[in-house]
């Protein structure tokens, strides 16, 4: 029989804390993993950071990832662009009844997974059991606290004429899986999403002495959107060579066949750096060897003109704007 | 031998304008940036080329009529939402709990009247000789499988007329590669007869670039002509099984056009054996003027009289978030092009 999570199992009785024992306490156990009602944590020694993100993606398992995965790396990565080492996350779920306790265990796994390959312990969780039809199979949210490394100092306003952009990958794959997961354009494509924990590559590039201005994860409206943003935050321009922006093959072909541009395509393994053009090689060499950032590029650079835009040099050398993200991207991919 | 591309920045003979008439051709120009490399005797002059565009208010009104009045639900390419009609858009009804769905193709549309046997269902049928097969397959299909509960609301518009209706707006046309793969050349041919010059373009930087070089060329020499640049897609005779297909289903009739009016035979509709089919006549929808915005200019811009930055509006009360004309809907609109890759 394939049992389902039920109602009973948010009501906070019995079953609830045997969908705990059985589900998040053999996937999260960890000397920090509290069964009290709040975690009791060693003090970090430097200043920390913490962030939180929901997690609704549609649909829940896609080439690459499961919103389990998707909810790790997330938090982790947003700590990960202010410099810190990711310590401890809590996560919190709403679940739709009927959903099975199969795939539960799966996303809890998927979870664990990543959770140790980006070194942060699982520490508090909740669990709400929601009815038919009120929430879409599950919805996730994490938070997360993370030590910042005494050496880093980035924000959106950090932003320096001539400094290089960088990003840490091809761009548009999440975005571009999500889409072609949904079926609704009849398109098969191998595209995976990129969804990693970046926290390592970004440790990397300290490690090597680099200090980036700004460091900035490029999900929801991707790295088009995240350049707008910085332009904004710190009054400079951005100009952008078109070709050389790493975009897959099978993300290039499905993005001409629908009218996209890939820079407005999530990514969820996938940074976009502003550091001085001096540090551009070092960064580019610690991002190759680090696991899930194997093709980095320079992708352009800061300048003082044009402020507040992002220009575009295009296949054919000529320059344009890149349009500023419109509110049409696609919704539910995080 | 000068590139396509030095032809074009080395021109500076009389003035040149170029109309293209695909909403396409416009948003590959403005996305590469095509029109900043353009000397000042040359002009690109944005036409009638984007489905949604051309729409006119009253068919909004009826789609709205379809849907609040009659309870169907109105299957429609997204664009098409947010277009204003004479009092709100589908996007306003739907807000008010009109049924709307956006499909990608008209053959979801029947998909969905299939699983749902006892709603009714509408597809908005818009769009040009490269959208018409995919509404005829979708009839088809309709039929094939005896639906009752699938209609479409007709606007499908075909370009011979209006190239005519649009003679002297331009010096020559980049005709539109797609509707052409269907339609053949011999058109075009015929229109240089006409007196209208044209080059058929396909949608890569190189092939834009070639089209218009060889306009820049051939329009020295003094009379009119036709070129196609873009013969890996486009052969003379076209389509024929499309062809075929739209003849089947569809007949010419008269058609308006927002912006251009009434141009005679510029239009497609059921053949009568497919009435059925005809939401127009299974619901009784009566008929429709529609009263657009009398301040939008987008019938001035789709004639290539005004550019889009000209009109009072743009920008101020019309963009892209809150359109006040079609043009600035669709991703192919002009005005819509024009506001995003524009300096501002």
């Amino acid at each position: 029989m394939d049992e389902t999570v039920t109602l009973a199992h948010g009501a906070g009785g019995r079953q609830t804390a045997e969908l705990i024992q059985r589900v998040f306490h053999a996937h999260f156990a960890n000397p920090n993993f509290t069964g009290d009602d709040a975690a009791v944590l060693p003090r970090p020694h430097a200043n920390i950071a913490m962030t939180t993100d929901g997690f609704i993606v549609s649909p829940y398992r896609f080439p690459g990832g499961d919103i389990g995965k998707l909810s790790i790396c997330g938090t982790v990565n947003d700590l990960a662009c202010m410099g810190a080492k990711p310590l401890y996350l809590t996560c919190a779920f709403v679940i739709e009844e009927g959903f099975p306790l199969a795939e539960l265990e799966s996303i809890a796994s998927s979870m664990e997974r990543t959770a140790s390959e980006a070194g942060v312990h699982l520490v508090a969780g909740d669990t709400k059991v929601a009815g038919r039809g009120q929430v879409d199979h599950l919805f996730i949210t994490t938070t997360g606290i993370g030590e910042i490394l005494p050496e880093a100092h980035t924000s959106g306003k950090f932003a320096q004429p001539g400094d290089a952009v960088i990003v840490t990958g091809d761009i548009g794959r999440h975005g571009c899986t999500i889409l072609l997961a949904r079926n609704d354009f009849g398109i098969e494509a191998e595209v995976a999403s990129d969804c990693a924990p970046l926290w390592s590559a970004v440790h990397s590039l300290f490690l090597a002495g680099a200090r980036p201005h700004v460091i900035r994860d490029a999900t929801r409206g991707g790295v088009g959107t995240v350049l707008h943003e910085i332009a904004s935050e710190s009054g400079v321009g951005v100009e952008l060579d078109a070709s050389s922006v790493p975009v897959t093959p099978a993300v290039k072909g499905v993005c001409g066949m629908l009218g996209l541009e890939p820079l407005y395509l999530a990514c969820e393994g996938t940074m976009v750096i502003i550091a001085p053009q001096e540090q551009a090689e070092t960064i580019l060499a610690s991002l190759r060897n680090s696991p899930h950032t194997s093709t980095p590029a320079v992708i352009g650079h800061i300048t003082a003109e044009h402020p507040k835009q992002v220009l575009l040099t295009t296949e054919i050398g000529a320059k344009t704007l890149l349009p500023p993200p419109t509110g049409e991207l696609l919704p539910r991919i995080c | 031998m000068l590139s396509p591309r030095e032809i074009i920045e080395g021109y500076h003979g009389r003035p040149l304008r170029v109309m293209e008439v695909c909403g396409t051709h416009t948003h590959e120009i403005f996305r590469l940036g095509i029109r900043s490399l353009l000397p000042q005797s040359i002009e690109l002059i944005s036409g009638p080329g984007c489905p949604v565009c051309v729409t006119p208010t009253g068919y909004i009104d009826e789609a709205m009529f379809l849907a609040q009045e009659c309870g169907v639900t109105i299957c429609t390419f997204g664009d098409l939402i947010r277009v204003p009609g004479s009092e709100g858009s589908l996007a306003t009804a739907r807000a008010t709990g009109a049924a709307i769905r956006p499909v990608y193709s008209p053959l979801d549309a029947v998909d969905l009247a299939a699983a749902e046997p006892e709603r009714q269902f509408v597809f908005l049928a818009v769009g040009f000789e490269t959208t018409v097969p995919a509404v005829c397959l979708a009839l088809r299909k309709a039929s094939s499988l005896g639906l009752r509960n699938f209609a479409i609301l007709g606007a499908n518009k075909t370009m011979p007329q209006a190239y005519l209706a649009l003679k002297g707006s331009a010096d020559a046309f980049l005709y539109p590669g797609h509707v052409h793969a269907i339609l053949g050349t011999e058109l075009c041919e015929r229109l240089v007869h006409e007196g209208i010059s044209g080059v058929l373009a396909g949608f890569t930087a190189n092939e834009l670039l070639t089209a218009l070089a060889i306009i820049v060329l051939r329009s020295q020499e003094g009379k009119p002509f036709f070129e196609n640049c873009y013969p890996r897609v486009v052969r003379p005779e076209g389509n024929l099984a499309a062809q075929k297909l739209i003849d089947e289903w569809m007949e010419p009739c008269d058609a308006e056009w927002r912006g251009l009016g009434r141009i005679p035979s510029s239009g497609l509709r059921l053949r009568p054996p497919f009435a059925d089919f005809d939401a127009r006549l299974k619901f009784h929808v009566p008929p429709i003027t529609g009263r657009p915005n009398p301040a939008c200019r987008c019938g001035d811009v789709l004639q290539g009289k005004l550019r889009p930055d000209q009109c009072p509006l743009f920008g101020k009360v019309c963009t892209p978030l809150h359109p006040v004309g079609a043009c600035m809907v669709s991703n192919e609109g002009s005005c819509s092009a024009f506001f995003q890759y524009a300096q501002r």
